[in-house]
């Protein structure tokens, strides 16, 4: 049974959550603490910000658990925790779910182990992908619905994650998303369409984009992932923008305004799963909802600027050198 | 054309295309032909990362490309090491990098240090989680701090850091690069650094151009 395609087949379009950490940090979490940890320490300030989103309208939400693996938790010196720790960040938000009186389903966040894999770093695949099984146990021990890769960069580390999260649940839906944070493409080159590609053989209940570097460039990777497999449930969990300083503060560009916009057009261009990432608060998550349950129009919001656009795709131009004899 | 010239186009290109095995093994070629440590490292090897910074800077190649060349020209820097040593060959400048205190992100930092390794710099890395008072304590013989961050709410530690060199009396010793993904040339312009690059390769450049060093030259 796949509870979010049950969903989905009620709902055409499912609303996510926003950004954790940044709500996290504005509830007295200081720089370099755990989040994870405040699973145990402070359940109540997670549940607080699950129940936020829920109260705004989402109809999934992302367990505090992005930093959940072994690889991220030991830099906490956390990495014998990691079962307890995503064990509790499942309940935190399970508990909220249960109490919304509809169904809200709890999907299992499973970030980046923030390491690189052989050859380009010192990661071995079997390593990457127990760290992943071990994470998304503590997920399914707590009650999660779904499990949900994100921010992802290297197309191989997602495959370690799925692998990993089927062994220990292998009923269990799992989603996959990427962030096009460089030229359009993940840090690693990877673009929308070889994310398709190459991960249409393993059964994700849904693939997409988030995080990432701007609206453009993310709408433009999900663009090419729905040309190159029309049928594909499609995730468009995007930043509000980058931050800047104004004053004293940091401001993201992405007001709620912005990201109701997005939510529409991504809607309109076949994407079912939508959200927000780091700067999007329940505000924005609110505003989204009404946006897309029609409740009020559609802002107009200025046309969103570019980063310096990606070059032509030229050819290989890689300069060999031979030297004259 | 000579041997020797033949061998360093062949290690240019090994680094160019990420071979470790093929770059070592030119290296040790040279080193048995005499050829200077200093040649091998300034015409063969770095012009070839120098390549490799341009290609992705163009957006022609990714970071998977950057890395095994820059793993690439490690492999030969094991063997060309010592000689550089022994002939008393000086890296470009000293560059010590970090993560701000509060950040425990690594992965752009080290890019940076690679790329600036590859450039012929020597770099002495931090770590993460970097407290102010270890970058005032490294600025003995370095010729710029470079400052990394990837969260939004650590970016202000740069700004701390800034002013922990200035309040010691050092910030005028050194100059300050910053970057990570949500720093802008804005931004690092307002905590008052000299410098911001917005990936490994400008780091490389704006290095280079703080310093008055001239790239090393391609063929």
């Amino acid at each position: 049974m796949n509870k979010l395609l049950d969903l989905l087949q009620k709902e055409s379009v499912l609303l996510l959550d926003g950004a954790m950490g940044t709500e996290l940090f504005a509830r007295g979490l200081v720089s370099g603490g755990s989040p994870e940890e405040w699973n145990v320490t402070h359940p109540e300030r997670v549940q607080d910000i699950h129940r936020a989103y829920v109260e705004a309208g989402s109809n999934i939400i992302l367990t505090n658990s992005f930093g959940g693996t072994r690889y991220r938790l030991k830099l906490h010196n956390f990495q014998d925790r990691v079962v307890e720790l995503n064990r509790a960040a499942a309940q935190n938000a399970r508990a909220v779910a249960d109490a919304a009186g509809r169904t809200v389903l709890v999907a299992g966040s499973m970030g980046p182990t923030g390491e690189l894999l052989i050859p380009m770093g010192s990661m071995s695949y079997e390593e990457c992908r127990d760290a992943f099984a071990e994470q998304a146990r503590g997920l399914v021990e707590g009650g999660v619905d779904i499990l949900w890769v994100e921010t992802m960069s290297d197309l191989n580390e997602v495959k370690a994650a799925v692998e990993g999260a089927r062994s220990v649940a292998p009923e269990i839906p799992i989603c996959a998303t990427m962030s096009y944070d460089t030229r359009g493409r993940t840090m690693m080159g990877v673009t929308g369409a070889q994310m398709v590609q190459e991960l249409a053989g393993l059964g994700l209940t849904a693939v997409g984009a988030n995080c990432g570097n701007n609206l453009i460039d993310t709408e433009a990777a999900l663009a090419e992932m729905h040309a190159a497999a029309p049928d594909l449930i499609l995730i468009a969990k995007a930043n509000a923008g980058m931050p800047r300083y104004e004053g004293d503060k940091l401001i993201y560009d992405g007001t709620p305004e912005v990201m109701a916009a997005y939510a529409d057009r991504v809607r309109r261009h076949g994407i079912s799963l939508i959200g927000g990432c780091c700067g999007s608060g329940p505000a924005h998550i609110r505003m989204m909802r009404q946006v897309l349950d029609g409740v009020i129009p559609v802002p107009e919001v200025a046309p969103l600027t570019p980063q310096a656009a990606a070059p032509e795709a030229a050819g290989r131009t890689r300069e060999r050198r031979v030297r004259r004899g | 054309m000579s041997d020797v010239e033949s061998l360093l186009d062949d290690l240019y290109n090994a680094v160019l295309d990420g071979q470790a095995p093929a770059a070592k093994k030119i290296v040790g070629q040279l080193i048995e032909q005499h050829v200077a440590a200093e040649t091998i490292l300034y015409d063969g090897m770095i012009p070839a990362m120098d390549e490799v910074g341009r290609l992705f800077e163009t957006g022609e190649v990714f970071v998977p490309e950057m890395l095994v060349s820059a793993n690439a020209m490690k492999a030969g820097m094991e063997l060309l090491q010592p000689l550089l040593e022994l002939s008393d060959v000086k890296p470009l400048a000293r560059i010590v990098l970090g993560t701000v205190q509060g950040d425990i992100h690594d992965i752009g930092k080290n890019l940076v240090g690679m790329m600036l390794k590859g450039a012929g710099f020597e770099v002495i890395d931090l770590g993460v989680n970097v407290p102010p008072a270890r970058f005032v304590s490294a600025v003995e013989g370095a010729s710029i701090i470079g400052l990394s961050a990837l969260l939004t709410t650590t970016m202000p530690n740069m700004k701390v850091t800034i002013d922990a060199l200035t309040a010691a009396g050092v910030r005028d010793r050194v100059k300050v690069i910053v970057g990570g993904a949500p720093v802008t040339e804005e931004f690092a312009l307002e905590i008052g650094a000299d410098g911001y690059a917005s990936n490994a390769n400008q780091a490389v450049t704006i290095s280079r151009a703080l310093l008055g060093i001239e790239p090393a030259i391609a063929a």
